[in-house]
């Protein structure tokens, strides 16, 4: 009889999760050929990650934000705005350019969602930016200082009641919600009155918003949804399973901000502390039910303030890498292989980062040396990345050939290397992507 | 004996500094003295952020300090006391991009040497450079860019002041998280700074300041 999910060692977590993806429900592939190719890419991948064998040859996986626009002559705000195109701009990506995996079609986001919430935390193509150009964070303390016992308490109850009606125009009646834990019990007025709010006409309302948005979210995700079908029955596997963030990047993005953490850690380091431990069981099961639902194991983490020079070493390990550790050993403990994504500098943090088990993680850096990172991690490790979109915006594809084959060299010895860029790939000429991934494809080999 | 201002505020003890100003103003000392030292200090934590003895935290918060100790003195002041510069530079993050941390940090960097730095802020045209370079005769412009799309911004300014025909009378300098030696090229820029100090230095050296 077949052990149940909760049964499983990590490890065998992993494993279930790694053939789940290796053999998707519900796909028909358009060939065995790409039938083959597709678990080829995945092995590949599993290879470099296990790091206990190298793989046929250096995986390469690019992560993309708005360049399939780009790239099929449309803009950033098309794909937020018309999903068919979304769907088209991306498949075309998928199959000009033969990546070993890509990362699905959520990224832009369904921009008439955004408009119905009134979405205050970004501004994004065509509302607040151009409609060429992509995100940007429209950074605020979105909670104040003195909510760290509120944050603490009841995160969720913080999130709908406080943080919400602060990011989503939409939704600020929700200020006039009691806690959904006041409701105890059914019988008598002690529970009735909790309901009094949400007969009031704005936050009916709000509630009609929300009911709305969920429709858009729904007629989005059927375009997202088909797209990967398509994508995945002809041979190509989405690298993510699931995200999730780091604790103190979730406080110290859109919640208090980058000052306001900053500031938190010399004027009240304990309450910071306290938070980031609090929300850390929020995190990994963010990550490990995503990578459970779609049946891959890769969680993506997007790392954001403890790059080089953002923290202090004793910053770093005092406030940055006990949580982020937790959130590791929590996703690999469910089976997930966490790929943190270090955009900027991690030169002085490959010591404190080592120790993690060995195999259990893919790390993707930006401006890294990566003859340290693979000296100092690469034992331990599956590391990816560097490839600057500076060099594949500007240079010519003869530039973008030798530094892949450096790279090569430096970082792929012996396996246990993704070739990667460094930071999101917008608007970059579309040969020089093309000179990267083949040049991989032919230097990348192992023999 | 009253503690030092200037070596309490240097290692950022917030509430030691704001109770040593707050004592010196009501003994009736001449608020000047006090920003004098403030500036003192801050110019200690430059250069402990130069020696990577400080991080960006560091300078957020003695930045969060000095403006409370300002706002203490300020109603005080009877005017502003005139500083001796080594020279203009005019800085911004370019069209396009609202990013600020490294603008502000190189901004801060530039101030506490002794630059008089006028600061166009987040998302500026090529034409507020070009009308501020003309406006102030500045010689050294920073460009600042934390997203790929301030590659083109960074050129279309340059070449603004190309067109205004400033390009020979003003140094300009690129910086940010993604900018390269090929992005310096490919903009038209003098040089790139890979971090706040480069460009302090980039500006001592365009200015004759030692």
């Amino acid at each position: 009889m077949e052990k149940q999910w909760e049964e499983l060692s990590p490890d065998e977590k992993r494993e279930a999760l790694f053939q789940r993806w290796l053999s998707p429900q519900g796909v028909e592939f358009v060939s065995p050929k790409a039938e083959k190719a597709y678990k080829e890419r995945i092995t590949r991948i599993k290879d470099v990650i296990q790091l206990k064998k190298a793989p046929d040859r250096v995986p390469v996986v690019p992560i993309i934000g708005f360049f399939p626009a780009y790239n099929a002559g449309l803009t950033p705000k098309d794909m937020m705005y018309d999903y068919e195109k979304l769907s088209m701009a991306f498949k075309k990506y998928v199959l000009d350019f033969e990546p070993d995996a890509h990362i699905g079609a959520v990224g832009p986001g369904p921009g008439k969602l955004f408009d119905i919430l009134d979405y205050k935390l970004y501004a994004w193509p065509g509302h607040g930016v151009s409609p060429n150009h992509t995100y940007q964070c429209l950074e605020g303390e979105y909670m104040t200082a003195d909510e760290y016992d509120a944050l603490i308490q009841d995160p969720s109850y913080f999130f709908s009641s406080t943080y919400f009606p602060r990011i989503f125009g939409a939704l600020e009646p929700f200020k006039m919600l009691a806690p959904l834990t006041n409701v105890l019990e059914m019988y008598g007025g002690f529970s009735g009155v909790n309901f009094i709010p949400y007969g009031l006409p704005p936050v009916q309302a709000a509630y009609k918003a929300l009911f709305e948005a969920g429709a858009e979210a729904l007629k989005w995700i059927g375009f997202v949804g088909a797209y990967e079908k398509e994508v995945t029955e002809a041979g190509f596997p989405n690298f993510f399973g699931g995200g999730t963030k780091v604790p103190f990047d979730t406080i110290g993005d859109t919640l208090r901000g980058t000052k306001g953490i900053m500031l938190d850690m010399y004027r009240q380091p304990d309450k910071l502390l306290q938070a980031l431990e609090a929300i850390t069981p929020l995190m990994i099961k963010m990550g490990a039910s995503a990578a459970k639902m779609n049946g891959n194991p890769i969680v993506f983490i997007p790392l954001h303030k403890g790059a080089d020079g953002f923290l202090s070493d004793e910053q770093f390990k005092k406030f940055y890498w006990p949580t982020f550790r937790k959130l590791l050993i929590g996703l690999i403990d469910e089976g997930c292989v966490p790929f943190p994504w270090a955009e900027g500098g991690y030169n002085s943090r490959l010591k404190v980062i080592r120790d993690l088990p060995k195999g259990k993680t893919a790390w993707g850096f930006d401006t890294t040396d990566m003859a340290k990172a693979k000296e100092i991690l690469g034992d331990v490790a599956c590391i990816g990345g560097n490839m600057p979109i500076a060099l594949l915006s500007v240079g010519t594809p003869q530039e973008v050939k030798d530094y892949t084959k450096k790279l090569i060299e430096t970082a792929g010895k012996g396996g246990g290397y993704i070739m990667i860029n460094g930071a999101v790939i917008e608007d970059v000429k579309p040969e020089n992507v093309r000179a990267w991934i083949d040049a991989t494809k032919e230097y990348g080999v192992y023999k | 004996m009253a503690k030092d201002l200037v070596s309490t505020l240097a290692d950022l003890k917030e509430k030691e500094a704001l109770k040593i100003v707050e004592d010196r103003l009501s003994a009736g000392e001449e608020p000047v003295k006090i920003l004098d030292d403030a500036r003192r200090a801050v110019e200690i934590v430059g250069k402990r952020f130069a020696d990577s003895e400080y991080f960006i935290p560091d300078l957020v918060y003695s930045g969060e300090i000095l403006k409370e100790i300002t706002d203490m003195v300020k109603p005080k002041l009877a005017k502003a006391a005139e500083v001796k510069r080594l020279g203009k530079v005019i800085m911004g993050t370019v069209a396009g991009d609202i990013h600020d941390i490294g603008k502000d940090i190189v901004v801060f960097m530039l101030d506490v040497n002794g630059f008089e730095v006028y600061d166009l802020g987040v998302d500026v045209p090529a034409q507020k450079f070009v009308q501020k370079i003309k406006e102030s005769g500045a010689p050294i412009v920073g460009l600042s860019g934390f997203l790929t799309l301030a590659y083109d911004s960074m050129k279309q300014t340059i070449e603004a002041m190309k067109d205004a025909g400033l390009r020979d009378k003003v140094k300009v300098m690129i910086g940010g998280g993604q900018i390269s030696e090929e992005i310096k090229k490919y903009t038209g820029a003098d040089a790139y700074g890979k971090d706040a100090m480069a460009g302090v230095s980039l500006a001592k050296k365009w200015s004759g300041a030692k």
